[in-house]
């Protein structure tokens, strides 16, 4: 009874804060909904027993892409903000209408999976998840992470590498 | 209805992808649209934790991981560019970002 409950709290605000943030006027109530959303995403993880995505998701996410993001908010001064100068070959509402259509595809694809592969959910929920009761969520993502995906793990880091020297390159004035 | 299926979850993820469309289609400040494009990758890691979370398999979960560093570096790529772009322009219109366009 509780977990549907808490499903559909979490799945109303976690729309709801991604709504408000590409509605909001200004730049830093945006970035400020988006910590919200993040932090109610690592919320659902947890009833997901994906604890240490939970951690995860609130230490890069709502520690450390959210703080840049206000960085840079805070550093591009908006004199003029960008909303206010509308240019008139821009039409709003195709994206929109765009938008729809991608949302009623997804939908379909959705529902279309789950009634066809509904034998073979039921089937294999019988096992489902002795993740989180012995050992713990976090010791048996460190294994798969260090033995199934080890290379992939390490191109990652090298990834990052690339993406922190680009970045300093991109923003500095000169090197 | 009371009972939580993988479905749910994937509705879950696709409005909230939808909402991060919308935004990156509509919104025309740069560092916005960034923050849809957050959005849209959470959406994805929503649904791969929940399908993970079903089968009982964690490479949903390792997937998810990864999403969550390759997001890293396009923020950290994405708002240097934009650093870049806001220095020659003093603007972070994107429809002011023209100088690629054929």
């Amino acid at each position: 009874m509780l977990e549907p409950l808490v499903f559909y709290t979490l799945a109303v605000l976690i729309v709801a804060l991604g709504i408000l943030v590409i509605t909001a006027r200004s730049a830093v109530h945006s970035v400020l909904f988006l910590v919200g959303d993040f932090l109610l995403i690592a919320a659902l993880y947890v009833t997901l027993n994906a604890e240490f995505l939970a951690v995860i998701q609130i230490m890069v996410y709502a520690g450390g892409i959210v703080v840049l993001y206000l960085f840079v908010v805070m550093l591009v001064s908006l004199k003029h903000a960008p909303e206010l100068h509308a240019d008139s070959r821009r039409l709003g509402v195709i994206g929109m209408g765009l938008a729809l259509v991608v949302l009623v595809e997804l939908v379909a694809i959705a529902y279309v999976s789950s009634t066809r592969s509904a034998g073979a959910t039921v089937a294999r929920t019988e096992q489902s998840f002795p993740v989180g009761v012995q050992g713990g969520n976090t010791e048996e993502l460190g294994w798969v992470l260090y033995t199934d995906y080890l290379i992939p793990f390490e191109l990652a880091s090298m990834l990052l590498l690339v993406a922190m020297v680009g970045a300093i390159v991109l923003a500095k004035r000169s090197l | 209805m009371l009972e939580i299926t993988p479905l749910h979850y994937t509705l879950l993820s696709a409005s909230l992808f939808m909402v991060g469309v919308i935004g990156v289609l509509v919104r025309r400040n740069i560092i916005i649209i960034f923050m849809s494009i957050e959005l849209i990758l959470n959406a994805v890691n929503i649904n791969l934790v929940a399908l993970s979370s079903q089968f009982g398999d964690l490479s949903g979960q390792v997937f998810a991981v990864f999403i969550i560093a390759v997001a890293a570096a396009e923020a950290a790529v994405g708002l240097g560019i934009l650093l870049a772009f806001y220095r020659n322009k003093e603007s972070v219109n994107i429809d002011e970002m023209t100088i690629m366009r054929w």
